[in-house]
C-alpha cells in the first residue's frame, strides 16, 4: 500500500468482516427475541388490554356522548366557549366524512402515550433535577431518541415485539416522552434558589421540598413539556401505522402509496384538528395554573 | 438575661474543593487575597467567636463579602463550616445528624431573608404557616398561629393575596410573620430591611423593637447599614474580609475603633444622636444642686438644649434618680471635635 492510496481511499475494514459483523449481531439480536420476545411481551399485556379496552370504550359508545364528554373535557381545561364550539365542529366534520372510527383509535392511543409519557417521564426528570450525573447520563440517551429516525427503532422493536399496538405505542413514546422529560428537569432547576434556601432554613426535607415547592413551581414548565409531548405523539400517527397501529395514519398511508389526494387530505385535516385541540386546550390550562401563581387575574 | 445563647468559637469556613487542605494555611496567616490568588479557594471566615446573649440583638456588620451572610448560615447550618463549633444552648450543632438538624431548623431559628424568598405559588396564609405545615402541626392549630402573626405584623385582610399582589414592605412582614409564626427562640435576619426603601425600612425597624420588647428573641441582624445596626444592636459586631474585628455595644465601637476599618465605618456617623450621656459623663464631677438633671440613658442629642441653657453643666441620674455623675459643654465638644478629625 502506497501513501497516495492510503489518502484516496478511507482505510476501510474488509467487505468480508463488515458482513460477518452485521450478520452475527442480527443473529445475535434474532436468538435474544426468539428467546425472550414472548416475555417482554406480556410485560406489556397489561398496557394493551387498557388500551384495547379505551379504544373499544371510544368505538361502542353512541357517539353524540362521546362527543359530549370530549367536549366536557375541552370546556373544563380551556374554560373558553369558542373552543368548545370550535372543537364541536372539528368533531361533526371528521364524523360527516366517514373517519370518527379511525380518530377514536387515534385518540386512545395518543390518550394512554400521553398518560404513559407523563407517568415515566417526569419522575425520570425529577431524577434528573437531582443529580448532574443522572443528568450527564439521561441527555445523551434523550438526544438519540430524538434525533434517531424513528425506522430505525422500528425495526428492533418489530423484530422483538412483531406488528401490532404495542410496538406502535413504544415507537411513539420513543420518540415523544424526551420534552416532558427535559422539561421538568429545566422547571426544578429553574426554581429560584432564595425560595429553596428558604425552604431548608424551615427544615423542609427532600420530599417536603419536592412536592410542596419544587414541583409546584415547576408545574407551568412541566406542562410546556407534556404539551410538546403531545405534538410530537400526534406526529408519529402516520409512522406508527406502517406497524400496525390502527387510527388516522392508516388512511393516510393508504392515500400515500395509492396516490389518493383527496383522502390523505381529508385525514391530513382531521390530524391537524385533533392536534390543534389538544395544543390548544392543554395550553390554556397551563396558563390558567401560572395565572394563580402569579396572582395577576386581581 | 445575660446568659449565652449563641456560642460560636473558632469557626473557619473556605470555599472550594480541598478547603480542609487550606484552614493550616490560613491559621498560618494567609489572609482572603492571598488565599485566593494563590490556591483558588475563598476564605468566607477566619477564626471568628463570638458569643451571642440570650434575649438580644446582635447586629453582625461588614461590606459585602465580608462574611457576613455566610456567618448567619452557620447558625442554622445552611452552610457547613470547614472548622470550629457552633454552640446553641450548650449543643454543638455542626455536629446534628440530618434529621436532628430538621428538628433543630424547625423550632429552634426562624430566617428572614433580604429578598423575602416568600414562596409566590401560596397565598399569604399559606406563606405564614408554612414551616408549621413543614412541622405537619394540626391545621386548625397552624391556621390560628398563622393568623395571629398576620394580624401582629397588620396584615389581616390579606391573608387570601398572592406575594406579587403586596409592596415590599408587606411582604417582608410576612417574611417576618413566618419566621415567627414558628415560635423560634432565635430569629436569624439577613439583610432583611437593605431592600426596602427608607421610610418603610424605618418603620419596620421600628416595629421590630416594638415586637421585641415582649417577645424577647435572641436576634442576629445582619445589615451594612451602620445607622440601622446603632439603632436596633444591643452589640454590633463588625467583620472585615471574613474576619472578626470588633464586637461591642454602639459607644464601644464610636468610641473607640478596634482599627482603621471600623473607624472609617463610623467617620461619618452623627455622635450626639447615637451616644448617651453615660458614656461622656464625668463620674467624679460634684454635684450642683442648682443645675438642671438629665437621665444618663439619654442621647446627647436630646439634652443639648437644656445643656445650652444651663449656665455650669448639668446633673446626670440613673433611672432612679440617684445621682451618677455630672456633664459639662466641654464633654460635648470634645466629643464633636474627635468626630471631626
Amino acid at each position: 500500500m502506497n501513501l497516495i492510496e492510503f489518502f484516496t481511499s478511507f482505510p476501510e475494514m474488509s467487505a468480508e468482516s463488515l458482513r460477518l459483523f452485521k450478520k452475527s449481531v442480527d443473529g445475535a439480536y434474532r436468538n435474544f427475541s426468539a428467546k425472550y420476545g414472548d416475555a417482554i411481551e406480556a410485560v406489556f399485556d397489561p398496557v394493551l388490554y387498557f388500551l384495547v379496552w379505551f379504544e373499544k370504550l371510544l368505538h361502542n359508545s353512541p357517539w353524540p356522548l362521546v362527543i359530549l364528554a370530549l367536549l366536557g373535557l375541552v370546556y373544563l381545561g380551556s374554560r373558553s366557549i369558542y373552543l368548545t364550539i370550535g372543537s364541536l365542529f372539528a368533531f361533526l366534520f371528521i364524523g360527516y366524512f366517514g373517519m370518527w372510527d379511525d380518530t377514536m383509535s387515534t385518540v386512545s392511543i395518543i390518550g394512554v402515550c400521553t398518560a404513559l409519557t407523563i407517568g415515566f417521564g417526569i419522575p425520570v426528570g425529577i431524577l434528573m433535577s437531582g443529580s448532574d450525573r443522572a443528568r450527564a447520563m439521561i441527555t445523551p440517551i434523550l438526544d438519540v431518541m430524538q434525533t434517531m429516525p424513528s425506522f430505525v427503532y422500528l425495526i428492533p422493536v418489530v423484530m422483538l415485539l412483531g406488528i401490532g399496538k404495542i410496538p406502535g405505542l413504544l415507537a411513539v413514546i420513543i420518540y415523544a416522552i424526551p420534552p416532558v422529560i427535559r422539561l421538568t428537569d429545566l422547571g426544578i432547576r429553574e426554581v429560584n434558589k432564595e425560595v429553596l434556601e428558604a425552604a431548608d432554613a424551615f427544615g423542609a426535607n427532600r420530599m417536603q421540598k419536592l412536592f410542596r415547592v419544587q414541583l409546584p413551581l415547576a408545574l407551568p414548565t412541566i406542562f410546556a413539556g407534556i404539551n410538546q409531548t403531545i405534538m410530537m405523539a400526534l406526529a408519529m400517527v402516520v409512522i406508527a401505522s406502517m406497524i400496525g397501529v390502527k387510527g388516522l395514519g392508516q388512511p393516510v398511508l393508504k392515500a400515500i402509496t395509492n396516490q389518493y389526494f383527496t383522502m390523505g387530505l381529508l385525514n391530513g385535516l382531521a390530524i391537524v384538528a385533533l392536534a390543534i385541540i389538544f395544543d390548544r386546550v392543554s395550553q390554556s390550562y397551563g396558563k390558567r395554573m401560572q395565572q394563580h401563581r402569579a396572582g395577576a387575574n386581581e | 438575661m445575660s446568659e449565652i445563647k449563641i456560642k460560636i468559637e473558632n469557626l473557619y469556613k473556605i470555599f472550594g474543593p480541598r478547603a480542609r487542605e487550606y484552614t493550616n494555611k490560613v491559621k498560618g496567616g494567609i489572609d482572603k487575597d492571598e488565599l485566593l490568588a494563590k490556591y483558588n479557594h475563598v476564605l468566607g471566615l477566619d477564626d471568628i467567636n463570638l458569643d451571642i446573649k440570650e434575649q438580644s440583638i446582635q447586629v453582625v456588620m461588614g461590606l459585602s463579602g465580608s462574611g457576613k451572610s455566610t456567618l448567619i448560615r452557620h447558625i442554622n447550618r445552611l452552610i457547613e463550616p470547614t472548622e470550629g463549633t457552633v454552640l446553641v444552648d450548650g449543643e454543638d450543632i455542626t455536629k446534628l445528624n440530618k434529621a436532628d438538624l430538621l428538628e433543630f431548623r424547625r423550632n429552634k431559628t426562624g430566617m428572614v431573608f433580604q429578598r423575602f424568598a416568600l414562596f409566590p405559588h401560596h397565598n399569604i396564609l399559606d406563606n405564614v404557616q408554612f414551616g408549621l405545615s413543614i412541622k405537619n402541626l394540626d391545621k386548625s392549630e397552624s391556621k390560628d398561629k398563622a393568623m395571629y402573626w398576620i394580624e401582629k405584623v397588620g396584615l389581616t385582610g390579606f391573608e387570601n393575596k398572592f406575594p406579587n399582589q403586596l409592596s415590599g414592605g408587606m411582604q417582608q412582614r410576612v417574611g417576618l410573620a413566618r419566621a415567627l409564626a414558628i415560635d423560634p427562640d432565635i430569629l436569624l435576619m439577613d439583610e432583611a430591611f437593605s431592600a426596602l426603601d427608607p421610610l418603610i425600612r424605618t418603620d419596620m425597624q421600628d416595629q421590630l423593637l416594638d415586637l421585641q420588647k415582649n417577645l424577647k428573641k435572641t436576634i442576629i441582624f445582619i445589615t451594612h447599614d451602620l445607622d440601622e445596626a446603632l439603632k436596633l444592636g444591643d452589640r454590633i459586631a463588625i467583620l472585615n474580609g471574613g474576619k472578626l474585628v470588633q464586637d461591642g455595644n454602639a459607644e464601644e465601637i464610636l468610641l473607640n475603633p478596634a482599627d482603621e476599618y471600623v473607624s472609617n465605618f463610623v467617620k461619618d456617623v452623627n455622635r450626639i444622636k447615637v451616644l448617651k450621656i453615660g458614656s461622656i459623663m464625668n463620674a467624679n464631677g460634684n454635684k450642683n444642686e442648682s443645675n438642671p438633671s438629665v437621665m444618663i440613658d439619654e442621647s446627647i442629642e436630646n439634652c443639648l438644649p437644656t445643656m445650652l441653657e444651663s449656665e455650669s453643666g448639668l446633673n446626670v441620674v440613673d433611672s432612679e434618680k440617684n445621682f451618677v455623675g455630672v456633664i459639662s459643654k466641654n464633654n460635648i465638644a470634645e466629643i464633636l471635635r474627635k468626630s471631626k478629625d
